[in-house]
């Protein structure tokens, strides 16, 4: 169950995507971001699609798992899509009747919607499965270093984030494996009355959280012994290292972006 | 009759997908009631998979797990009543403590068989002194107990719980000599006390050599054997070649037979080589009060 989850998972390989600079997998990742909310007409989304299925195969993980990312929140975008179908209202209403009324925009707006975000979730697991998290957080340091200047804590929050990263699949495997040890005794976990459900979370939140601040003090005192302090001075072991294919998906994104652009001041 | 009972039994971890496994490859075994079996294998090599199959944690991927001849799987809403016969401790069990105080743990199992307060008291009281528990313990918090301590009241609340068969992986692991003796000895006791049948899971013979009655040997998903502890011994020299480590003074009688001096039997505890040793002495008339 638990290990079905796979955002922020990595597919170690050796593809196109995967041998990108991080740091333009970033840029590209937030302007492919930008170019599917340029404007909301079909040829829009086509320019928008096309470039995420680009993307997925040249990222050599198998579409299965793009769909796996997707999978978990269909439920929630198909609330949406009602929702946005029922109460916008502009347009030529097409039905009508009592309170229910569908207009020409909610349809648009929910059917939009809807395949922008999939294909938002779809193309961020791009940078996220070809991009491993220590080397996804070494480059945001490098992103946000100008904001050194600001005494903006750069060094800091990457490694916090590198820690968190890190700890994600610890932790569900921690999960995993005390539920077992609780359903082991008896603990209802996915059945009974929400009472004994809630009383049964307990079972499995205290120990999870007993042993997540033991694994901190241990990591504390592992990285002192290790004489860590601070950013200062560091250096790295994985040097970032931008090449001439690093420069044409930039280049190839930003085409894609003005194409984008265009389509829309167009149809508009 | 078997207790447990596998047939062709086989988990495959996440079918389908680049990380595809198989964990546990056609077993086949039947364990019989009230013995005790030591488990062993390398790591990886599916023994903890296989476990967590003889309770319902794991559904297999083919095959069926039968408990006192009946298929586990059959009706899957008495899953929980399953898990109530067939107890099973974790590896560090005591990352499953959670109540507030010694007893309420101990008594979380019992409680969720639906126990009335009476019998959870005195399942909690004997579980409690069959691992050497002290009353005045029971009211403290079990976050304030030592590690060995921690250990023996989350094993206690798996056996509280009764259960016909009593699964342990690994429960003497990162304990001192000192904590680890402790808890076997518990272990033997609450055997004798109540004649279930244990499973204990082990990668070093040395820790279970002295008092399995089977011994049962997992090896790259497959079962390798399952037989007597003596017959599993006597062929020390393969179970080393799969990577497993022999007892130190099995280890010396091996090398001794080798050098021409056979005793015609596998020796695997310090107790019996003591005793070997001073017969043989004794049949050359040499030193016997040595």
């Amino acid at each position: 169950m638990l290990k079905d989850i796979t955002i922020g998972q990595f597919f170690p390989g050796d593809s196109l995507v995967h041998r990108l600079d991080p740091r333009f997998k970033i840029v590209i990742t937030i302007i492919f971001i930008m170019m599917l909310f340029t404007g909301s007409n079909v040829i829009c989304l086509i320019v928008g699609g096309v470039y995420t299925l680009l993307a997925i195969t040249l990222s050599g993980v198998p579409f299965k798992m793009y769909w796996k990312s997707v999978k978990p929140l269909l439920p929630f975008l198909l609330i949406t899509a009602v929702l946005n179908l029922f109460l916008v209202d502009s347009g030529d209403t097409l039905l009508k009747w009592k309170f229910i009324k569908i207009t020409e925009g909610g349809i648009d707006i929910s059917v939009f919607m809807m395949i922008r975000i999939v294909l938002l979730i779809m193309g961020s697991s791009v940078l996220t499965y070809t991009t491993s998290p220590i080397t996804l957080t070494d480059a945001v340091e490098r992103l946000l270093s100008p904001l050194k200047k600001l005494k903006f804590p750069v060094h800091e929050l990457a490694m916090m984030m590198s820690i968190a990263l890190r700890f994600i699949p610890t932790l569900i495997e921690e999960t995993d494996k005390i539920m077992s040890a609780q359903k082991a005794r008896g603990a209802e976990i996915d059945t009974g009355s929400f009472m004994t459900r809630a009383r049964n979370m307990a079972a499995i939140m205290i120990p999870l959280f007993v042993s997540a601040f033991r694994r901190a003090d241990e990591l504390a005192t592992a990285m002192e012994c290790r004489c860590y302090n601070g950013g200062e001075g560091r250096t790295r072991l994985r040097q970032l290292r931008s090449s001439g294919m690093d420069y044409i998906a930039l280049g190839v994104t930003i085409v894609f972006y003005i194409a984008a652009i265009v389509v829309a001041k167009i149809t508009v | 009759m078997a207790i447990i009972e596998t047939q062709e039994l086989t988990y495959t971890y996440s079918q389908g997908s680049p990380f595809e496994k198989t964990a546990v490859d056609h077993v086949n075994l039947k364990i019989d009631e009230g013995i005790i079996v030591g488990v062993m294998g390398h790591t990886g090599s599916g023994k903890s998979t296989l476990i967590q199959h003889f309770n319902g944690l794991l559904q297999p991927t083919s095959g069926k797990v039968l408990i006192d001849g009946v298929d586990i799987w059959a009706d899957k809403s008495k899953i929980r009543d399953v898990r109530f016969q067939v107890g099973l401790v974790f590896q560090y069990p005591e990352y499953q403590i959670f109540e507030e105080t010694v007893y309420k743990d101990i008594a979380y199992g019992p409680r969720n068989m639906g126990l009335d307060e009476a019998e959870i008291k005195r399942r909690v009281m004997e579980t409690a002194a069959d691992l050497g528990l002290k009353e005045e313990l029971l009211e403290r918090s079990p976050f304030e107990l030592s590690g060995g301590q921690k250990r023996r009241v989350a094993i206690a609340g798996v056996m509280a719980m009764e259960p016909k068969v009593l699964i342990l992986d690994e429960p003497t692991a990162g304990l001192d000599p000192a904590g680890r003796d402790k808890i076997i000895s518990h272990i033997k006791q609450y055997h004798q006390r109540t004649k279930n049948t244990i499973l204990i899971v082990s990668h070093s013979m040395e820790d279970i050599a002295g008092f399995a009655d089977k011994i049962l040997v997992m090896n790259k998903a497959k079962l390798f054997c399952y037989d007597d502890t003596e017959k599993v011994f006597a062929r020390a020299q393969e179970i080393a070649q799969i990577g497993l480590d022999v007892p130190q003074v099995t280890k010396v009688f091996m090398e001794l037979k080798d050098k021409g001096l056979d005793f015609g039997k596998e020796v695997y505890t310090v107790g019996y080589a003591r005793d070997l040793l001073l017969r043989k002495l004794a049949e050359k008339g040499g030193a016997a009060d040595c």
